[in-house]
């Protein structure tokens, strides 16, 4: 059996007895990237010397003694707005394309602690703002099941990485729904934390009080383990929660889903809900009934609202945090300005592609003097009443489970001349940001043609380990996740 | 809301973001049917509503004034754009009288 089968669990447990060694592991994975990289393309940047040299240091190091944390030797991608030192950090963009970081974002440098391998950086909608990866200044991902479709976004790149083998497991960043909905795409597993339960610390803003760094993993266990690595306080992001964090892995210890109350929100069940998706989603919900959890009926009556919520406060954040790329002491400079107005105008014009350009101007707009109330004022406080229905359906049950999206994967192009209707495709995952809470999405079925379907499971605030629990529990019970998809 | 290329001008303005004569109608065009998404928020009534600005409910939180290492400055000024000796350069910011 090919090392790039095993998942990362199963990988660290074959690392750990000695079983195999770091540089067969990197051979491996990077004979899979030269296979089928040039079809998905999910990589900006690919470490391949790098990873050889770390690699044989490591192997170099156990022989004398063999001591392993729990990511040594793991070959992962990280998406390429999450800050690796020296490593080139472009979030697809123009504005970045030959930028360097000087210091590793704090998940990064917990990796790098316990002697991770990274892959390389993988692609993403420009500044993580889109649902396809087709704004990424340097071409879109592909969908590893269906090389015509999108992989989703904004972590496309990470996700189709997962599900082509072309890494054990990867990070993306989820301000909307871009784990979680390139996840589902995919056919693979995708964790937004709690708000505050991962540090911040030097992933690339967009919406700083949206954005969280999660997991994008073959299968649950998998996420638990990745998710425990990178969880915790930070003291360089104020925004990071200082409260003990769970074993997770011992979580998923408990294979039934007694005394759990499961919400199925019916605004989730419309009209704009792909028949097909519902197929997969409603005997998934059965599932969770046969394994022991109670299904309630609830409402989150304040759901239509939540797009238009996000993509006021998202781009009001987004246009108060790219105000920082100017030209003048990092990134892209346009050339031949006559003065310092002229090289933020022209710097700005020549580095942002549209959908960035799109989002500062929409934020700038609902930000600026007559605006404010009407549109940022309202946002923030209908953001409130979104909350406030999650909080009364929280009291009622222990999770609440939808779709992760309306659709399957949609086809390159499809939507790309549309900004309102991709913004749509997000409106199962966004509300999730708004309240800042956990969620998963996990693979439950398959469309006719043969695209991966998501489930998603929403927790309460730093409750990530009953979460994890259920969707493994539901993982357990069925075989949707050793799916593959044929890349040849 | 109905958005004018007046409008989008203004805005670019404001982003500092140079904009185009196609980009101002596609803007203007694009930005109105959003705009117009958004206004259905009006429909929920927020009397009285807080708003939220962020979920945990941390307000100021405060660390030890301590002295600690920062960037080296050959590190700050490894992207820089242009740069002489210590410092980024930037075209003339105070006019001549």
């Amino acid at each position: 059996m090919s090392l790039q089968k095993l998942g990362l669990v199963e990988l660290h447990k074959k690392f750990t007895a000695g079983e195999v060694t770091a540089t067969e592991i990197v051979r491996a994975y990077f004979l899979r990237i030269s296979q089928v990289e040039s079809k998905v393309k999910a990589f900006v940047t690919q470490t391949e010397e790098a990873a050889y040299q770390q690699a044989e240091c490591l192997d170099q190091k156990l022989k004398v003694w063999r001591k392993t944390h729990p990511l040594t030797g793991m070959p992962l991608a990280v998406k390429d707005n999450i800050c690796t030192e020296g490593v080139p950090t472009t979030c697809s963009s123009r504005m970045l394309q030959n930028f360097a970081p000087p210091y590793d974002a704090t998940v990064v440098s917990r990796l790098r602690s316990q002697e991770y391998i990274l892959v390389g950086k993988t692609n993403l909608d420009e500044f993580a703002m889109g649902s396809s990866t087709e704004n990424s200044a340097f071409g879109p991902s592909r969908n590893p099941w269906n090389l015509h479709c999108v992989p989703g976004g904004s972590s496309g790149g990470s996700a189709a990485a997962v599900a082509a083998e072309e890494c054990v497991a990867a990070l993306g960043s989820d301000t909307g729904g871009s784990i979680r909905q390139p996840a589902a795409f995919c056919g693979v597993v995708g964790v937004k934390p709690t708000y505050g339960r991962v540090s911040r610390y030097g992933l690339v803003a967009f919406a700083s009080s949206l954005d969280q760094i999660g997991p994008i993993t073959r299968n649950v266990p998998d996420a638990a383990f990745l998710l425990q690595a990178i969880a915790g306080h930070d003291p360089m992001d104020s925004t990071s929660v200082d409260r003990p964090v769970p074993d997770y892995m011992k979580a998923l210890q408990k294979r039934d889903l007694k005394n759990v109350r499961v919400g199925v929100p019916v605004e989730f069940f419309t009209e704009g809900l792909d028949p097909e998706v519902e197929q997969a989603v409603r005997p998934a919900i059965g599932e969770l009934k046969q394994l022991g959890a109670e299904i309630k009926e609830i409402r989150l009556p304040r759901t239509d609202a939540a797009v238009a919520v996000y993509y006021v406060i998202a781009t009001a954040e987004a246009s108060s945090n790219l105000a920082r790329f100017d030209g003048v002491r990092f990134g892209f400079r346009a050339k031949e300005t006559k003065d310092l107005l002229e090289l933020y105008m022209k710097t700005r014009q020549e580095g942002f592609g549209p959908e960035v350009k799109r989002r500062i101007m929409l934020g700038t707009y609902v930000l600026s003097a007559g605006y404010y109330d009407a549109y940022y004022g309202k946002a923030q406080a209908v953001r409130t009443l979104v909350c406030q229905d999650f909080d009364a359906a929280f009291k009622d049950v222990d999770l609440i489970v939808t779709p992760a999206t309306p659709t399957p994967a949609f086809k390159l192009g499809e939507k790309s001349e549309d900004p309102l209707q991709m913004y749509l495709s997000d409106i199962f995952t966004i509300s999730v940001n708004l309240a800042g809470l956990p969620a998963i999405a996990l693979p439950c079925g398959f469309s006719g043609a043969g695209l991966p379907i998501g489930l998603q499971l929403i927790g309460r605030a730093f409750e990530e380990d009953l979460m994890l629990r259920a969707a493994h529990a539901y993982e357990q019970s069925t075989a949707w996740h050793r799916q593959k998809p044929n890349l040849r | 809301m109905e958005i004018t290329q007046q409008d989008v001008e203004k805005v670019a303005q404001l982003a500092r973001l140079a904009v185009t004569a196609v980009e101002k109608e596609t803007f203007a065009k694009q930005l109105t049917q959003i705009l117009t998404h958004v206004d259905t928020l009006k429909q929920y009534d927020t009397t009285g509503i807080e708003p939220t600005a962020t979920v945990t409910g941390q307000v100021n939180v405060f660390r030890e004034d301590l002295k600690r290492l920062s960037l080296p400055v050959e590190k700050a000024l490894a992207n820089a754009p242009e740069r002489e000796s210590d410092g980024f350069v930037v075209p003339k910011i105070i006019e001549e009288r």
